[in-house]
């Protein structure tokens, strides 16, 4: 270890491998047979049940869960997966807390919800595990669909596509396909390579063909696309980020932390990785906790992440800032950046402290001063290199209830697409829900 | 405090709370665990005829089923009586009882058929200076095969004879233990009566196969590949035995013949409850083998702090308490009208109540927006089934209908007592006096 959390500057190497090994293994580990035994003894099997209602793929959970308490795990899985082919990244980074364990009964009986999303993940990873994929393809339709991107919407529509009996393509702009699940969220929760286990356990499906390196409007149009296949679906989620507007912006030590967290992922050796020793995250958001918590992790001594508004505004749950406040971050609440500045070898951030004014959010008066190695820009994506030809809305691709956008033929999901909360879950619904009428306006059949 | 002192058939313990005959009782080391611990009595292990051992399988000998958390519900067992020397359990038996002198000491016992066999036994027994004497007509396995245990408890006749021999051929009490595998409990206890016998203690254990293993095929537990039926006792057998209990204590032929309640009792509520039906004192098993010797010392607090509190001084006012109350279906007030009601503020929500009225019964629950559930009184039944369902304490109650209120169900007006004796549809009716 060459240097300490107290070395000044941007430096790599500032905790020892093992410490970093356990910074960046699951946050929870899976739960064992006996765990998992007793945490599906806690299910009341409710009718109708408020967490299946509170599941954007509306996984049967009552039904999933006696099939752990009765031993059976690998039809868990199953009924898992056949609403949520990406089951196993779900139950790792889905926000359960507002979602299924949140409307849980358990929490009105005892204020402590059935963990759903570990029992969802000792179903699904036994079956990851054992290597098994537990669908086969429908005869061929002779059709073929292309879908851009290789993320969670993307996955999750050419897999329901395949499985029908349809060709697909799969056009990604990166090295590797997964989208955010491989390159946009912390380590520890997608720990040991879970990723791209996941992904090529997927497409053992068959008739689905990954081309990476190729991204829509560089190495491929949407125009040959449609002229190459039968349908298109769009899931390319978002390529832009939103840039601060202030001074300094551009500095060296200032970056994106889309970008960080992206470098991070792929990181093969994280002792390798430089990190700040003072480190500013703007934003409020999931990526900002997970840039802020990771910056923790690889050994930074002062973290601070920084909102401009309350924290109830912040979109990062109130589970995903508590881990980040028990993980050392300082979370500093109703201030805005001002300007940044070089400050000897380092950074300053001026920010400008803030209120809710009649004419919405308006300055105090007051401001501080935060000295930084390093700032990561947290403060949302955007929709980039889409073809001008599709409508936009809220400037995302607009789409109906089916998916469906302005174009004929053309259907979009996840990230790039409107609706949905910039969820994985969401985006699988979409792509699956996309994928079915698909096959609906390819085949005739009735969704 | 409540004074738990017993006195069943004239032997005395510290408290009603006994071992009953079977592994905890088998030895001296187990038995003086247990007074340890505060037991009032133990029923040593059955003894048998001087001779050979007797041999037990070297598999497993119980099987178990289990609720939510792995807790114990059943447990059954192929284990048969001491395997250990007769003179060695006597021997252990005249030290313990001159040991512990306030303690119940009670030997059970099982012999032959033959009046010589059982002649002989009693007397070992009786130089122990043991308190009684329980007779194993009980033990549904293994020895059944040899025309022992529940072969002789499933034949009045023998029950008596057997009985009257052990009268005729000793002064101690003597204790009849039933087995419940026979489709009427008051022939054997009847008969046992006409022996002489001093009480009956029930249950045995129950005819059971606790599970098949689903990969060789074989009932558990499993010796070998071949299973056979062992005895079920434990939490999940109670009712059974709660109901034979009562049967006897309201017979008109066994009544005020003492009972010593077994069956599934694990905590100090299963006692009062068999006290309440009849029983003069209890025996646990079970709940011993699952949890240890400690659990009496829950009982004692419990039944103490329970008795001080309905202001009963001593276990006889609690004993046979609920018998009265114990009656025939044809006596059951059919005027007595009840609802479920749902307490909206204590519901989570989880509609079990409703799958389980509107699948399996009859359509009485309503579901409203926001996972409301409220009770359609035009259809309620009061069948209860929600109330059993229901996860929550006290959530879902069955509220009675006043005399005079009209049930929206059958649009009649509560009346006063009547029953099926004297209902217009039974074609048997009497005529009302």
């Amino acid at each position: 270890m060459s240097h300490s959390p107290q070395t000044d500057g941007v430096r790599a190497g500032r905790l020892d491998a093992a410490t970093l090994e356990a910074h960046f293994d699951d946050l929870y580990p899976m739960l064992n047979d006996h765990e998992a035994r007793v945490a599906a003894d806690r299910c009341y099997f409710c009718h109708d049940a408020p967490c299946v209602t509170a599941c954007p793929t509306a996984i049967d959970i009552p039904l999933f869960i006696r099939q752990i308490q009765t031993g059976t795990a690998e039809a868990a899985a199953r009924t898992i997966l056949a609403q949520n082919i990406l089951g196993g990244m779900c139950a790792r980074v889905c926000p359960t807390e507002t979602l299924c364990e949140g409307s849980c009964v358990r929490n009105t009986a005892e204020g402590n919800p059935v963990e759903i999303g570990r029992l969802q993940r000792y179903a699904t990873d036994g079956l990851l595990m054992a290597g098994e994929h537990p669908f086969t393809r429908a005869a061929p339709t002779g059709k073929s669909v292309a879908v851009v991107g290789a993320g969670p919407a993307a996955l999750a529509c050419a897999h329901r596509l395949a499985m029908l009996g349809h060709d697909v393509v799969m056009h990604e702009a990166r090295a590797l396909p997964g989208g955010l699940n491989e390159y946009g969220i912390a380590g520890y929760k997608a720990a040991n390579g879970i990723a791209q286990a996941e992904v090529d356990w997927l497409l053992q499906i068959g008739g689905i063909k990954v081309i990476t390196g190729s991204a829509l409007g560089r190495e491929v149009t949407l125009e040959e696309l449609r002229s190459d296949h039968c349908a298109v679906f769009l899931g390319m989620g978002l390529a832009g980020v939103n840039g601060l507007r202030i001074a300094g912006e551009d500095l060296p030590g200032v970056r994106d932390a889309v970008e960080f967290i992206a470098e991070l992922r792929q990181c093969e050796d994280l002792s390798s990785l430089p990190i700040g020793r003072r480190v500013v995250v703007i934003g409020g958001g999931m990526t900002a906790v997970d840039a802020a918590v990771q910056s923790r992790l690889l050994g930074a001594e002062h973290v601070h992440m920084v909102y401009r508004r309350g924290r109830e505004a912040m979109s990062a749950s109130d589970y995903e800032l508590d881990h980040a406040a028990t993980e050392g971050v300082s979370i500093v609440t109703e201030a805005m950046p001002v300007a940044i500045r070089a400050a000897g070898k380092a950074l300053e951030v001026e920010f400008a402290y803030t209120r809710q004014g009649a004419k919405g959010l308006e300055r105090t008066g007051e401001g501080f001063v935060l000295p930084a190695d390093q700032v990561f820009k947290a403060i949302g994506q955007t929709l980039a290199g889409q073809p001008e030809v599709l409508t936009l809305e809220g400037g995302k691709i607009a789409i109906d209830s089916a998916g469906r956008t302005s174009l004929p033929m053309v259907w979009a999901g996840g990230d790039c697409a409107l609706g949905g909360e910039d969820l994985t879950v969401t985006a699988v619904a979409q792509g699956r829900d996309a994928a079915m009428d698909i096959h609906a306006s390819l085949t005739g059949a009735a969704v | 405090m409540a004074n738990l002192t017993s006195n069943f058939v004239g032997i005395k313990s510290p408290n009603p709370f006994w071992l009953a005959s079977a592994p905890p009782t088998d030895k001296e080391y187990n038995v003086v665990r247990a007074f340890k611990a505060g037991w009032g009595g133990v029923v040593w292990k059955t003894l048998g005829l001087d001779g050979p051992p007797v041999v037990n399988v070297n598999g497993p000998r119980y099987g178990a089923i289990w609720g939510a958390d792995r807790r114990l519900l059943g447990l059954n067992n192929i284990e048969l009586i001491t395997d250990r020397p007769l003179q060695v359990n006597l021997d252990e038996i005249k030290k313990v009882k001159r040991d512990w002198k306030d303690r119940a000491l009670v030997v059970s016992l099982m012999v032959p058929c033959d009046e010589d066999s059982w002649q002989g036994i009693l007397k070992r027994v009786e130089e122990t200076e043991a308190d009684g004497v329980e007779l194993n007509f009980g033990c549904p396995h293994g020895m059944a095969e040899r025309g022992m245990g529940s072969a002789v408890g499933q034949v009045p006749e023998y029950i008596e004879m057997v009985t009257r021999w052990v009268k005729k051929h000793s002064r101690m009490p003597c204790i009849v233990k039933l087995t419940p595998n026979i489709t009427d409990i008051r022939k054997p206890a009847e008969a046992a009566k006409r022996g002489g016998a001093d009480a009956v203690s029930l249950i045995n254990t129950i005819n059971s196969i606790t599970s098949v293993d689903l990969d060789d095929f074989c009932p558990e537990p499993s010796i070998d590949g071949k299973g056979t039926h062992g005895g079920y006792c434990g939490p999940a057998v109670k009712p059974i035995a709660l109901n034979m209990v009562a049967e006897i204590a309201r017979s008109r032929e066994t009544a005020g013949l003492p009972i010593s309640g077994i069956g599934g009792i694990t905590t100090w509520r299963d006692a009062a409850e068999f006290l309440s039906l009849g029983a003069g004192n209890v025996q646990v098993c079970t709940a011993a083998m699952t949890y240890g010797f400690g659990i009496v010392k829950e009982m004692e607090s419990g039944l103490s702090l329970w008795m001080d509190k309905k202001g009963f001084t001593s276990v006889d006012q609690v004993v046979g308490r609920a018998v009265p109350n114990v009656t025939d279906w044809q006596f059951l007030n059919l005027n007595h009208v009840t609802k479920a009601r749902i307490d909206a503020e204590a519901c989570i929500g989880c509609g079990r109540c409703y799958a389980a009225c509107e699948d399996t019964s009859h359509q009485a629950i309503w579901q409203k927006p926001d996972r409301v559930y409220e009770v359609n009184e035009a259809e309620c039944v009061a069948c209860n089934l929600c109330v059993n369902v229901c996860p929550v304490e006290n959530c879902i109650t069955m509220e009675t209908l006043p005399k005079g209120a009209t049930d929206p169900r059958t649009g009649k007006v509560v009346g006063d007592y009547a029953n099926w004796t004297t209902h217009p549809n039974n074609p048997m009716a009497q005529p009302a006096e």
